[in-house]
């Protein structure tokens, strides 16, 4: 487990942030944290990388309980992020690196090494402000890793970010997963994640709405849908009892009242006599489920 | 390192290194240069060009007289009115002084013509009436036959030397005591004021500056936010200092320099003013200074000095961590939250305003002695004070609310800070910030 939030609570004034949240994170895994603007995941992260402190609750990171070393083991991009214009690229990272508790001459191997991966080497006397602003993100990224984290907490990761650089980071994250760090990615944009997540948790108004394993929440979540796809034109006199919900040209999607009619369905159109070249379910997106969540808590 | 110390190295580095720091720390000795010269210029300026003025003493009061710097007079001879007046318009003279025999010697006020159409020069003008009353005043006394090394007898010099009446006052002050006392407290307030606002309004800038560059939320995961406010306050403190030792060097040089070169005594500059005058005796002269030289050395400069940075630093941390809170509050839109820094700015203008109006007339009154100790205000008029030994228990009181207050305000600054730094897009009122600062961690 390299997080643990057990019953965290915030409160700004009056309002809520973050109403009794409790999750886990596993070791190694890419964990999405869904949710609108305003949802508090936000005021949740910034309570995982100590920026603030829970009112009532307690937060593990890899075992502990947070405290004031901890955002060493913690790599932080913030939706709000930025770098000092008139700052120099080299003294910039040099200096937000030994923020995080590196050595000056271990910072400087490691930026080394970022520099040579993404073949900059010459930016070291560059001012920020010079840069472009892919280049900028680039160094960006870099400030948040450069110390190795344990775990990488991505707000909005991809917000601003132009199709290469996006790519690029992908990678990145992709690799430094594939090493063993832990990653959590917080957005508002749920289809921009869902394909790189094992885990994820929904939070509304405050509130952990849904949280689980990817695939089964999709499994608790189908509607029952079944798209049905033919080598011609599909059948047109089909019963009642199969709701057509979406016709295409060569395919139709079905809601079925049970999925145990599934089995009917595809029985329908054998002996019809069409050709079926595809017969599949159609798992909620965790956008859908994220609405019908939110309908049925009535929040 | 730790965290502090690499944020107030980079502060530090950062604004020294910047060129507006390095032009602005040589330019102002270097202004202060220009000043000089100009000053030196401006009191040997002779004044434009000589005029001739023929005097018409109708009554015989005043003639002959001897020439003024820019000014020459010419005895009317037995022309008359108009005959000089065309004089002046074919330009011969460039005008006609008319002087009326007197009414009678009781009468004070004298009125004399100048008959011309170009404007006598306001110092001109009071040359001429200041030697035309010496001439009338000599042609009194000698009417009413009075002997004028009798008449000098009837002046006296009167000057207030203030004695202690306890023993160990004795002989602790002169007439120069005050004056010393306002000379040295002044410069000392004046000093404060400035450097606390300035350094004050620069961190507030920087805090700002993080916050629109979105720079902070990336700082805030690494550091503390006390960490941050606090190695900026210092970090920008240290570059006060340096700026103001840099001048303290740069304009002893300055001025220590610039009369030797240019061969001149500072005590020159003065000049303009006693122009005209009786030279002052040199014996008396040399007295005075003496004496404010005694009186310099007698202030307790080690306590004076000391205490200097005790207020700098005190009035440093109150108002630079209220700037550093507002700042963090504003961010971007500077235009709504200039009303924010007014009660960081009302005080310490109020403070530099008491001092300068009622400080100077009297160091002990009771405004005087209440701003001395109220913490917003001591910084700024406790300074003043010390040139005047004041009580030793209201020193030491004033410097314990300053000090604690430096404490306080630090600790409600951080309280807002840390809430305001990662506030966008929200105007903030005072009563929003004073709600931050029961928020929990």
């Amino acid at each position: 487990m390299i997080l643990s939030i057990q019953d965290v609570v915030k409160t700004y004034g009056d309002y809520m942030a973050v109403n009794h949240v409790s999750l886990e994170v596993q070791k190694g895994s890419v964990f999405g944290m869904l949710g609108p603007n305003g949802a508090g995941k936000t005021s949740l992260i910034r309570m995982i990388t100590t920026i603030t402190a829970p009112d009532s609750g307690t937060i593990y990171l890899d075992g502990a309980k947070l405290h004031s070393r901890s955002p060493e083991q913690i790599g932080y991009m913030p939706e709000e992020r930025g770098l000092y214009k008139k700052m120099k690229v080299g003294e910039q990272l040099l200096y937000l690196a030994q923020l995080k508790g590196l050595t000056k001459a271990k910072a400087q191997q490691e930026i080394d090494m970022w520099f040579e991966k993404f073949d900059i080497k010459d930016w070291w006397n560059k001012k920020v402000e010079d840069l472009s602003k892919g280049m900028q993100q680039k160094i960006q990224f870099i400030a948040t890793v450069l110390h190795n984290p344990k775990l990488l907490i991505l707000d909005e990761p991809f917000t601003g970010l132009d199709p290469i650089n996006t790519n690029l980071i992908k990678d990145e994250i992709g690799q430094l997963n594939a090493a063993g760090t832990s990653i959590i990615f917080s957005t508002h944009r749920m289809e921009q994640v869902e394909e790189m997540c094992d885990h994820i948790v929904l939070i509304n108004k405050g509130k952990n709405v849904l949280y689980g394993e990817v695939q089964a929440i999709k499994n608790e979540y189908k509607q029952n849908l079944y798209r049905v796809e033919t080598a011609g034109e599909p059948p047109t006199d089909l019963p009642d009892r199969f709701a057509v919900v979406k016709a295409e040209k060569n395919a139709l999607t079905f809601k079925l009242d049970d999925e145990a009619q599934s089995n009917d369905l595809l029985k329908l159109f054998l002996q019809k006599g069409t050709r079926v070249t595809r017969f599949e379910e159609i798992l909620p997106t965790f956008n859908e489920i994220f609405i019908q969540r939110v309908a049925e808590t009535g929040d | 390192m730790s965290k502090l110390s690499l944020i107030i190295r980079r502060e530090y580095l950062t604004r020294v290194r910047k060129k507006s720091f390095i032009i602005g720390t040589l330019l102002a000795p270097v202004g202060l240069l220009v000043y000089m010269l100009v000053i030196i210029g401006l009191s040997s300026y002779q004044g434009s060009d000589e005029i001739k003025v023929a005097v018409l003493d109708e009554a015989k009061m005043v003639n002959p007289l001897p020439d003024e710097k820019g000014v020459r007079f010419i005895p009317s001879g037995n022309k008359t009115l108009e005959a000089l007046k065309t004089e002046v318009t074919e330009k011969k003279l460039d005008g006609v002084l008319r002087i009326p025999p007197l009414g009678n010697f009781q009468q004070k006020d004298h009125t004399i013509f100048y008959y011309s159409d170009e404007k006598l020069a306001p110092e001109k003008s009071g040359q001429i009436e200041k030697r035309i009353a010496a001439k009338i005043k000599a042609f009194k006394m000698d009417s009413l036959k009075l002997d004028a090394e009798r008449l000098k007898l009837l002046e006296s010099d009167v000057s207030i030397d203030p004695e202690g009446i306890k023993s160990d006052q004795e002989d602790d002050q002169s007439k120069y005591t005050a004056g010393v006392g306002i000379a040295v407290g002044g410069i000392m307030t004046f000093l404060l004021f400035f450097m606390v606002l300035m350094y004050g309004q620069m961190v507030m800038k920087s805090v700002m500056e993080e916050k629109t560059n979105r720079i902070v939320e990336v700082m805030m995961s690494s550091v503390r936010p006390f960490d941050l406010m606090m190695g900026k306050i210092i970090g920008a403190g240290l570059v006060g200092l340096t700026q103001v030792v840099a001048w303290v060097v740069l304009s002893g040089a300055v001025s220590f320099i610039v009369p030797l070169v240019m061969g001149f005594d500072a005590g020159q500059m003065q000049a303009p003013m006693t122009q005209g005058d009786a030279t002052i005796d040199p014996e008396l002269m040399q007295d005075t200074g003496m004496r404010i030289m005694a009186e310099l050395s007698r202030q307790n400069w080690p306590l004076l000095i000391g205490s200097f940075i005790i207020y700098f630093l005190g009035g440093y941390f109150i108002y630079s961590s209220m700037f550093a809170a507002i700042g963090s509050a504003m961010g971007d839109d500077t235009g709504e939250g200039q009303a924010l820094t007014l009660p960081a700015t009302i005080p310490l203008i109020l403070a530099f305003y008491i001092v300068s109006m009622a400080g100077w007339r009297n160091p002990d009154s009771n405004l005087m002695v209440f701003s001395s100790i109220f913490p917003l205000f001591s910084p700024i008029a406790m300074p003043f004070r010390l040139a005047f030994n004041p009580p030793w228990w209201q020193v030491a009181l004033s410097l314990t609310l300053v000090i604690a207050s430096a404490i306080f305000f630090v600790w409600l600054a951080g309280r807002i800070y840390r809430v305001g730094i990662l506030m966008y897009g929200k105007k903030v009122t005072l009563k929003e910030m004073w709600k931050w600062t029961f928020y929990n961690g």
